[in-house]
């Protein structure tokens, strides 16, 4: 028997909460473009749950009419790990920031990633502690003045994807509040891809952070500064599509287009993702957004079922009775 | 294998022994003592156990600190703790001499290896002179001296083991004596090292050649004067396993998932003395039950929770320090309102303490331990046969009320060892899980009138997508409030429901001397200490009572009648006074504590001493 997709519009996943960030957080943005991926993943939307840790990002699954978990500081991706262990079938979702996911979290975070646990984790990134009223964060370039540091931050800033890399994550990628088709595809296309899959979303906190990311994504210059990362495509962007990026043995260098290498996020060797990840600071080359890395392998809750179900043909189903007859054991009269 | 015919050793029929199995922590004594155990509990025994170790895996050689002891005593009665003070001593080392001979009792039996009494070990253990040849040893206990070293190498020649391999097997010479000595067959510990050892024949061969080697030593040097006796127990009727707390609290895990009809994750972190539970867990992986090994204890916690709210049985184990990193999720776990166990085998604190000695100090960290207004039941498990069922009790509480519950055990509960009764699957209690059904106005925080518990609403359930969280609830609809009036209520409401959990309890039962206006209340791992005291008590008195609270919080709504009949409430507590200050500031009743904290559980006897000394200074 099969059953055809369900069909949505992205209203379906509007709740009826009001929904409570400041007036043009990038979060309305990215909360437009995840309700619009949701309608169409053709997913039952009783399957889909959106785990939270604290912070502005996490209340999100308030405002999305799924199964929604708001959880506490740091621990979405262990709780999201007992939901999917739980029960594999459901479309598991973290919803997390850069204080969350990288500070409080980040032992979470790692081991989700380095377990393969099948889930996107999208991982908002303002650089900034907005719910907290503006400390810097595990992001915040070094320098800048907050309640917190107001002689400026000392604090050197974590790389958000080379830690996921480093943590053995399968699918890694970057994409940008404002440039919602972008967003729509990449979101996709970690939800298709099996296994862990973190999202690193560029998004503006206009209290406390505004125009963190002004020098890549304003729209006049973001063309020029901008690459997008596209698997079997060439590292092209620019204006003009004119420039182009090539990998030397030890650096990445700028050359003309029809010279630029072809992009292939499958690669086993993680070499050149790390090495276009660390491109995410003030740099004479372009900020790559889009896929760094998608590689399959083994997933822990489908592991750690299918070890079961061996074990239990083996075995035999247990039972209450089989429980008490184990063992050695003797009588009484 | 029993006593050979023309053995003319006299046999003496005692009613119940206490054997000490003491030496260094790599000499094998847990396993050792283990193996006596199980054989034992095979021949009908009633028995129970007392492993004492340090925290160290293989503390240097030789060393007073790095003594491993383990205790059994068996009986031809239903006893209740594993006895105060050896009968039999075997000191592997003069430093388990040394911080043994104390307790063995005067004219008990003391088995030493001579091998290990060299000067180089005489001065690890802080001897000036050899023990052994003070000529008191002898006056005051039946010093049996043999050289197990030399026993063992001899037994093994031929095998093409080194020294030090081959002196490993020498705890089989000291089981192979003791064997001997109570007529026990030599089959079971065969056939387990067989099992041990399938892939190591020559270390297989080695430990059966000690093992018998030991055995014939006693048999043909008539090393005791008489064999000993202990009959088999007359327990009550039915069929009996020896289990150790922690197997039984598994165990009990596994029957709850199959009462409850939910399957179950066991997410853990590893921590001493929990971690055997999660060992256990992990072999009943065709029962329905999940194991996960968390990257650390809150994320333990929190992934049992997440898999709670996906519709199974979340449940985590730890000890005290493990359970101060899961209080924040505990409090979430109170908001939301879904069922989540967490077993706390307790240990002395605070802070690492001493992590393989058992204390009862949890206790008000698991009834408060908590930011803010946050109940939740605890109940504590007596015996290690009892951990079953109170895990089973546990999970009845999380699933009926929607609730976290604390299971207390403790180090002593978890490692002791004696025989369980293994119920019939009818004598258990049913729970039946439903989850919440699809309906046309579903309101996630609408509660069951009778249990105040909210639906358990799972996803996949179509139709049922809501949102939780630990912001605070609207009553019913449990959209985010900040309304203070109905953060009022439902805080109340959050407490009505836990506190009315005691209406599901069964009511308490009184023991002991009907005119006894002295009541013993216990909880948790002190029953057989009371057990014991009480038993003394008939001879000398006092007159005493005893009530042992399997559900500790919220407090049994008829404990104050029941402790208003007497005019004295001692309460014997491995701590300084916990439920003592519960009865006092919730049912204005001046119970006083016994207290102790030296890592150690009472003794029997040494609680009835501290009883007639508390009911004398009254």
């Amino acid at each position: 028997m099969t059953t055809a997709a369900p069909q949505y519009k992205k209203k379906d996943f509007v709740s009826d909460q009001e929904v409570r960030w400041c007036p043009g957080c990038g979060d309305y943005a990215i909360l437009n473009g995840v309700q619009q991926v949701f309608a169409e993943l053709g997913v039952p939307k009783e399957n889909l749950v959106v785990v939270s840790g604290i912070g502005c990002s996490s209340r999100f699954p308030y405002y999305v009419d799924t199964f929604g978990f708001h959880t506490i500081h740091g621990r979405a991706p262990a709780v999201a790990t007992g939901v999917k262990l739980a029960n594999p079938e459901l479309d598991v979702w973290v919803v997390t920031g850069d204080g969350d996911a990288l500070s409080i979290g980040g032992n979470h975070l790692i081991h989700a990633a380095r377990r393969n646990v099948d889930m996107v984790v999208l991982l908002f990134n303002n650089r900034i502690y907005g719910l907290t009223k503006g400390q810097y964060s595990p992001t915040t370039p070094p320098g800048k003045v907050t309640p917190s540091s107001p002689f400026g931050s000392v604090d050197a800033p974590f790389h958000p994807l080379t830690l996921a890399l480093g943590a053995g994550a399968g699918f890694v990628a970057r994409t940008v509040d404002t440039q919602i088709k972008h967003l729509r595809e990449v979101v996709r296309a970690a939800h298709d891809h099996p296994g862990f899959a973190l999202v690193e979303i560029l998004q503006n906190c206009v209290i406390f952070n505004d125009g963190a990311f002004a020098d890549y994504t304003g729209k006049e210059i973001r063309d020029d500064r901008q690459v997008d990362l596209r698997p079997g495509q060439p590292l092209v962007f620019g204006k003009e599509h004119d420039k182009g990026l090539r990998f030397t043995p030890h650096s990445i260098e700028v050359v003309a287009a029809d010279e630029a290498d072809v992009w292939d996020p499958a690669d086993p060797n993680a070499t050149k993702a790390f090495r276009l990840a660390l491109c995410d600071e003030p740099h004479e080359l372009p900020l790559p957004i889009g896929v760094f890395r998608a590689v399959e392998r083994p997933c822990l809750a489908r592991e750690v079922h299918e070890q079961a179900r061996r074990v239990t043909e083996q075995l035999g189903a247990g039972t209450l009775q089989s429980l008490l007859d184990s063992g050695d054991r003797w009588e009484v009269a | 294998m029993t006593k050979p015919q023309n053995d003319p050793t006299p046999v003496q029929e005692v009613d119940e022994v206490v054997i000490r199995f003491a030496g260094d922590s790599g000499d094998g004594m847990q396993l050792t003592g283990k193996q006596f155990t199980d054989t034992t509990a095979l021949f009908g025994n009633d028995l129970a156990t007392y492993p004492d170790y340090p925290a160290e895996i293989r503390a240097p050689a030789g060393t007073l600190f790095g003594v491993s002891g383990f205790q059994v005593r068996l009986s031809n009665r239903d006893i209740h703790t594993p006895g105060d003070r050896p009968d039999v001593l075997v000191a592997m080392n003069p430093a388990a001499l040394k911080t043994n001979l104390a307790d063995l009792k005067e004219g008990g039996l003391l088995i030493v290896n001579t091998g290990n009494f060299t000067p180089r070990e005489l001065e690890k253990a802080k001897y000036d002179s050899n023990p052994l040849e003070d000529p008191e040893l002898a006056e005051h206990y039946q010093v049996v001296p043999v050289d197990l070293n030399d026993i063992t190498l001899r037994a093994v020649e031929g095998l093409g083991l080194s020294n030090k391999e081959a002196l490993r097997s020498k705890n089989m010479v000291a089981l192979g004596m003791l064997y001997h000595a109570y007529g026990r067959p030599l089959d079971h510990t065969e056939e387990w090292l067989r099992g041990k050892f399938a892939k190591k024949p020559k270390v297989l061969e080695a430990n059966l050649r000690a093992l018998r080697a030991g055995w014939d030593v006693a048999a043909n040097q008539e090393l005791f004067k008489v064999h000993y006796r202990v009959a088999p127990a007359k327990l009550p009727p039915g069929t009996y396993r020896n289990l150790m707390g922690n197997q039984a609290l598994a165990m009990g895990l596994v029957a709850a998932r199959h009462l409850s009809g939910l399957e179950l994750l066991y997410a853990s972190y590893p921590i001493t003395p929990a971690s055997d539970v999660l060992h256990n867990l992990a072999r009943y992986k065709n029962h329905g039950v999940l194991t996960f090994q968390a990257e650390d204890e809150i994320a333990a916690v929190t992934a049992a929770l997440g898999a709670s709210y996906a519709g199974r049985l979340g449940v985590t184990g730890t000890s005290g320090p493990g359970l101060a990193l899961k209080t924040e999720a505990l409090g979430l776990a109170v908001m939301v309102e879904l069922p989540l166990l967490v077993v706390d085998v307790q240990r002395a604190g605070p802070s690492t303490g001493m992590p393989t000695k058992t204390e009862q100090s949890d206790l008000l960290f698991a009834v408060f331990g908590r930011n803010a207004e946050a109940p939740l039941p605890v109940v504590a498990a007596a015996s290690p046969s009892d951990c079953f069922h109170a895990a089973i009790e546990a999970a009845r509480i999380a699933v009926t009320y929607m609730t976290p519950v604390l299971l207390l055990s403790d180090a002593y509960l978890g490692n002791g060892a004696e025989p369980f009764r293994v119920p019939e699957a009818a004598e258990l209690p049913t729970f039946p899980v439903r989850h919440a059904q699809p309906s046309g106005d579903f309101q996630p925080y609408l509660r069951d009138p009778e249990t105040l518990a909210r639906p358990w609403a799972v996803p996949g359930t179509p139709g049922l997508e809501h949102r939780i969280g630990g912001l605070e609830k609207e009553d019913g609809s449990g959209n985010v409030s900040y309304d203070p009036v109905n953060h009022e209520k439902m805080v109340a409401l959050r407490e009505s429901k836990v506190r009315g959990i005691a209406r599901s309890y069964r009511p308490l039962e009184v023991e002991g001397d009907p005119d006894a206006d002295t009541v013993v209340l216990g909880w948790g791992s002190t029953w057989g200490a009371i057990k014991g005291a009480l038993k003394r008590a008939e001879d000398g008195g006092p007159k005493l009572a005893h009530v042992h609270l399997r559900n500790v919080w919220p407090l049994p709504d008829d404990l104050g009648e029941v402790l208003g009949r007497f005019r004295n409430v001692l309460v014997p507590e491995l701590n300084h006074g916990h439920l003592a200050r519960l009865v006092r500031s919730e049912l204005l009743i001046d119970a006083r504590p016994i207290t102790k904290v030296q890592g150690r559980p009472f003794g029997a006897e040494e609680l009835l001493d501290r009883i007639r000394t508390e009911l004398a200074a009254s």
